[in-house]
């Protein structure tokens, strides 16, 4: 079977510095992998590269065993490759609702059609309230996404990125600066809304990416060294010399 | 779920305008009113379409008369051909003609200008602008030079006793494509297409990762836009009968931003209320005063400082504070400041009018005549009288000020606090 998402010697060159220096990972299908590292290790980078947001210097990116490398954001997208942010990303000055219906209306067939009242597409409507539900804002839905609390964008981000029916998930650190208790609210989402498909998130909650994740990468220096389940990435040495120990000693 | 299939509202209110569109030249039946009706009914649609980009996807254009002045262009050569005889086409069809030519060159220019969208933007519609008006000065076979090109709109036969040779015809004619593109503009921004371009005014980024083209959604939303210019355009050839290089210049382009920004671009309404108070502004007020520009300069510069969203969203605060019933209390502060509003405007216009006479138009006197008063502007007394009502008006005018600021901050803070 191949795998879900393929990164083959993906490097990735700033001028003269090498931020990704090659990166082999194969994630296979409804795996949900958790890549870690310390901080500027490379792991947002990484997903700007998977998602085309920047081009890779050298190496190829296959999604469901098709190629994807040099294809634009909007092109890796429509092959089912969705994403979140790091920093929230929505359309601020719309409506929740309309953000959902913005996210469902390429995946539904109506790309740039001036000829459909939006009003009249009972299919977009079903499936924005479909994900409103999913996500807990339906109290939220005629609010401008501008005006929601942090931890409800966070919440409408990670709507947005799984409404198109994607079934590659990207998330760039969903529980990023939330308290304990909307953290475990995120999980229980995630976990969710990602059930069947194919998810891949950068995440420095440990508690987060140990419950969460059936496999582990850890990214030291744009390199991958170590790849494995929770428990084998809990036993390394040198995952623990790099990262984790000295993450321990911090806290 | 607030899902409505059918909004009376809206209807009620699409009615509404129809209805004062075919009443008003029966009110204001004057060769000088139809003449400004039918204008206010051209810059209307020019607006909105302006609209399309700068409100709805986020584009400042500073070069839209392009697709309205070529768009009359094309439709004054194909009216002269259809006058002499050598072009099948009716009057009343010519604004699709000029649609077409506008959505053409939107297909041409706005591949290239949408391709990056801000500054850029903006950058590139100001070049193409220049280009196109220094095209104008080249070829003067298809600009007709400085002149201009002239046409007839009546010829032929009448269809259906119709010559539009008579303004009041022109008028309705305008008013039905009109009352037509301002429905076909909403119902726009009611669609896929139309949505995703607020999506991408409001992050481009975001809407690339929901799988959508920025450059496309930016692109195909010019060229309608370009479409209603050109029709615009075109009735604005049928009204006048000429084009002149004028028609594409930049001075158009930004009359059109200023029609759009005091009407207010964050509603879909706003720009109709803004291209009528623009017309009114250049039409009229060019009639009583030279100092036409330096009010309307005034004007756009009040709007931005101080109501940044156009009369529009002025409007639109007003509803929550209607809805819950509290407008009443806040009429009195209104009245009051806007009657200091008035004595310090009086104060304003007496100045400069006098300013105008002693600098500008002395050559023919000193003696003016302002609301049917004669004095001398180079008597020391209305000079005192305007130093006084700068003083007084400006000290009332503060105050009220104040006072419905006060009144708006409560009723604001009880409506916030209902709301939690």
């Amino acid at each position: 079977m191949t795998a879900a998402l393929e990164l083959a010697a993906v490097r990735k060159s700033f001028g003269k510095t090498e931020i990704i220096r090659g990166v082999d990972l194969a994630i296979p299908r409804g795996e949900r992998h958790a890549i870690i590292g310390p901080n500027g290790a490379g792991k947002s980078t990484l997903f700007n590269l998977i998602s085309g947001r920047f081009p890779v210097s050298t190496g190829a990116i296959r999604l469901n065993g098709e190629d994807i490398t040099r294809l634009k954001p909007f092109q890796i997208n429509r092959k089912g490759l969705s994403r979140s942010f790091q920093i929230t990303n929505i359309f601020h000055n719309l409506s929740v609702f309309e953000n959902l219906r913005c996210a469902v209306l390429w995946s539904l067939g109506y790309k740039y059609s001036f000829w459909h009242r939006l009003d009249g597409l009972a299919d977009a409507r079903r499936r924005a309230d479909e994900v409103l539900l999913a996500i807990g804002l339906e109290s939220r839905r005629n609010r401008p996404a501008g005006l929601l609390t942090y931890a409800e964008q966070r919440a409408l981000e990670i709507g947005i990125t799984i409404a198109g029916g994607a079934s590659v998930i990207l998330l760039d650190e969903p529980t990023a600066g939330m308290s304990r208790s909307e953290t475990a609210h995120v999980v229980e989402l995630v976990r969710r809304v990602t059930e069947g498909k194919t998810l891949i998130m950068v995440e420095h909650d440990m508690g987060v990416v140990f419950g969460l994740a059936d496999r582990i990468s850890v990214l030291v220096y744009g390199e991958i060294i170590a790849t494995g389940t929770p428990t084998e990435i809990r036993a390394n040495a040198a995952v623990q010399e790099a990262y984790l120990g000295k993450e321990a000693s911090h806290a | 779920m607030r899902y409505q299939p059918v909004n009376l509202v809206r209807w009620i209110l699409w009615g509404l305008t129809a209805l004062v569109m075919i009443v008003l030249p029966l009110i204001f039946t004057k060769g000088f009113a139809i003449t400004l009706m039918s204008q206010m009914g051209i810059a209307i649609i020019f607006a909105l379409s302006y609209n399309m980009l700068l409100g709805q996807s986020g584009m400042l254009s500073f070069g839209h008369a392009v697709y309205s002045g070529l768009g009359a262009y094309i439709a004054v050569h194909a009216l002269n051909m259809a006058s002499k005889g050598q072009l099948w086409m009716p009057v009343s069809l010519l604004p699709l003609v000029g649609g077409l030519a506008g959505a053409f060159f939107g297909v041409l220019f706005g591949y290239v200008t949408t391709k990056r969208a801000g500054t850029t933007f903006a950058m590139i519609t100001l070049g193409i602008g220049e280009l196109v008006f220094s095209c104008s000065l080249m070829f003067p076979d298809f600009f007709g030079g400085e002149g201009g090109i002239t046409t007839n709109r009546v010829f032929g036969q009448p269809f259906l006793g119709l010559t539009f040779g008579p303004a009041v015809q022109v008028y309705y004619l305008i008013a039905l494509w009109c009352l037509a593109s301002m429905a076909l503009m909403y119902a726009w921004s009611h669609t896929p297409l139309g949505r995703m371009a607020n999506a991408v005014r409001d992050n481009p980024e975001r809407a690339e990762f929901v799988g959508y083209d920025t450059h496309k959604v930016r692109w195909f939303t010019l060229i309608i836009s370009a479409f209603f210019a050109g029709i615009a355009g075109a009735l604005a050839c049928i009204n006048f009968e000429i084009v002149t290089a004028e028609n594409v210049s930049a001075i158009r382009s930004g009359g059109v931003l200023f029609a759009a920004f005091i009407g207010g671009v964050t509603f879909f309404f706003g720009p109709i209320i803004g291209a009528c108070l623009f017309v009114y502004f250049v039409v009229a007020l060019s009639d009583h005063t030279k100092a036409w520009l330096l009010y309307l300069g005034l004007f756009f510069m009040l709007m931005v400082m101080f109501a940044p969203g156009g009369i529009a969203s002025l409007i639109m605060m007003q509803l929550p504070v209607i809805a819950r019933k509290r407008f009443r209390e806040l009429l009195p502060h209104y009245a009051r400041t806007g009657a200091a509003g008035v004595l310090v405007l009086a104060a304003l216009v007496l100045t400069v009018e006098m300013t105008y006479k002693v600098s500008v138009d002395s050559a023919n006197g000193t003696v003016m005549n302002l609301f049917g008063v004669e004095f001398d502007a180079a008597s020391a007394l209305p000079w005192l009288l305007a130093i006084a009502l700068w003083i007084v008006g400006g000290w009332l005018f503060n105050a009220a000020r104040r006072r419905l600021a006060n009144a708006w901050g409560e009723i604001q803070a009880d409506i916030a606090g209902a709301r939690a």
